[in-house]
């Protein structure tokens, strides 16, 4: 009887002893990281090549896949010439019928100029050169790769477009409810409280105007880009070098070849949004 | 019979009430089937026949939106040589220039309130702005 007893306590220690060991084994085994660690390391050495620039957080990171459409922004040469800027701004105002709200607290903004310290809150400092002080520095939606504000829209209203990783909105699925405005760390969307109509100076016939309720924002231009023509603030800066637009996953492309040369800066990299607008300062 | 003088017109002001819409129709206007205007420009042709364009143009206007902005798809459709850049402003408008007198004609008829122009423009309302400056 008492030798039973103490074979039964033997067995059932050992059972739950391989009951509690077993699943931990089988996940140990069946992570990649660790089963095949080698593997894992030899294709991301491959990639850093193709990676280049745009990824300098690219730790063990996955190759770049297909189109992704990005901007430098030169603030430098923005700055040299007066008028390029508003010029800029102008030209995407008139291209997409944006209303010009007189109350600057429903500023419909696509492109905007802002004081350096507001664009680059983690890059100003006390003592900045006068040239960035004195000078406005430009903001547009950064068409992260991580964009927040798609995780935070309800109905798929924004989302991004997967073929060239424009960040786009559908404004018939918007139904206002701004999530995505407190999402975007980067202040790039905007809330029309009013019917805009009133308020847009000339109309373009080829593309339409939102309605009051609907949030908006830059497109990067995709109507004027599936036209093979460039955005409109690019073009309006053609010869200047102030904006360069392009493929950032293509190694030849002029984004790339101008991000390869000069030491860039992307808004709040700490957001983790992966922005796809970089500036040289 | 009983209360002649009563029943008699009675029934005959119930009979007019009940056929209201029937003859109301067919005295006035109201019945008519709307006869929507054709471009101005004489255009003929259109992406697709008449009948399926006017059974299923609110479909064909669905699958465009969806094919612009949410697959990107913007392929410009080329029919018989003549260029049609899918979308309400670009591709119907172009031809079908008079809003009021093309697309509304049906639409009060049928009682219908689509809200296309809640945010695309009409040429009309185009024309509008550009006076200004």
């Amino acid at each position: 009887m008492d030798k039973q007893r103490r074979k039964f306590l033997k067995i059932a220690g050992a059972s739950v002893v391989a009951g509690i060991g077993a699943p931990a084994i089988i996940k140990l085994t069946a992570t990649p990281a660790l089963a095949s660690g080698h593997d894992a390391a030899a294709a991301g050495h491959e990639a850093i090549p193709a990676a280049g620039h745009g990824e300098q957080g690219g730790h063990g990171e996955a190759a770049p896949q297909g189109v992704r459409l990005g901007m430098v922004i030169d603030l430098r040469k923005m700055n040299d010439t007066p008028g390029l800027l508003d010029a800029a701004i102008a030209s995407c105002i008139a291209a997409h019928n944006i209303p010009e709200f007189p109350n600057s607290k429903d500023e419909i903004k696509w492109i905007w100029k802002a004081p350096f310290s507001g664009v680059f809150p983690e890059h100003s400092s006390r003592h900045a050169a006068k040239k960035i002080t004195d000078n406005p520095a430009v903001a547009l939606c950064n068409h992260c790769d991580e964009p927040p504000c798609v995780r935070a829209c309800p109905t798929q209203a924004t989302f991004r477009n997967n073929a060239n990783g424009v960040v786009a909105m559908d404004y018939h699925r918007c139904i206002g409810c701004r999530f995505c405005m407190a999402a975007c760390p980067y202040g790039a969307r905007s809330f029309n409280w009013y019917d805009p109509r009133p308020y847009i100076k000339k109309y373009n016939k080829d593309f339409p105007s939102r309605m009051k309720g609907v949030v908006e924002k830059c497109n990067f231009c995709s109507e004027r880009l599936a036209l093979g023509q460039e955005p409109a603030c690019v073009e309006s800066c053609r010869g200047t070098g102030a904006i360069t637009f392009g493929d950032l996953n293509d190694p030849n492309s002029e984004v790339r070849q101008v991000l390869d040369k000069e030491f860039s800066i992307q808004r709040k990299p700490s957001a983790g949004t992966k922005p796809s607008v970089f500036y040289i300062v | 019979m009983y209360n002649k003088g009563t029943i008699i017109p009675g029934l005959i002001i119930f009979v007019l009430f009940v056929t209201f819409p029937i003859w109301f129709n067919g005295l006035t206007t109201a019945g008519d089937l709307p006869k929507p205007e054709l471009p101005p420009g004489g255009e003929k042709q259109c992406v697709e026949s008449a009948d399926y364009m006017r059974a299923n143009h609110m479909q064909l206007l669905n699958e465009w939106r969806d094919n612009v902005l949410r697959d990107g798809n913007r392929e410009i459709l080329e029919i018989d040589g003549k260029k049609y850049p899918k979308g309400l402003q670009t591709a119907c408008m172009a031809c079908h220039s008079q809003k009021e007198k093309f697309c509304d004609s049906c639409h009060t008829y049928a009682a219908v309130e689509p809200y296309c122009w809640d945010c695309h423009l009409t040429p009309k309302e185009t024309a509008s702005k550009e006076a200004i400056h």
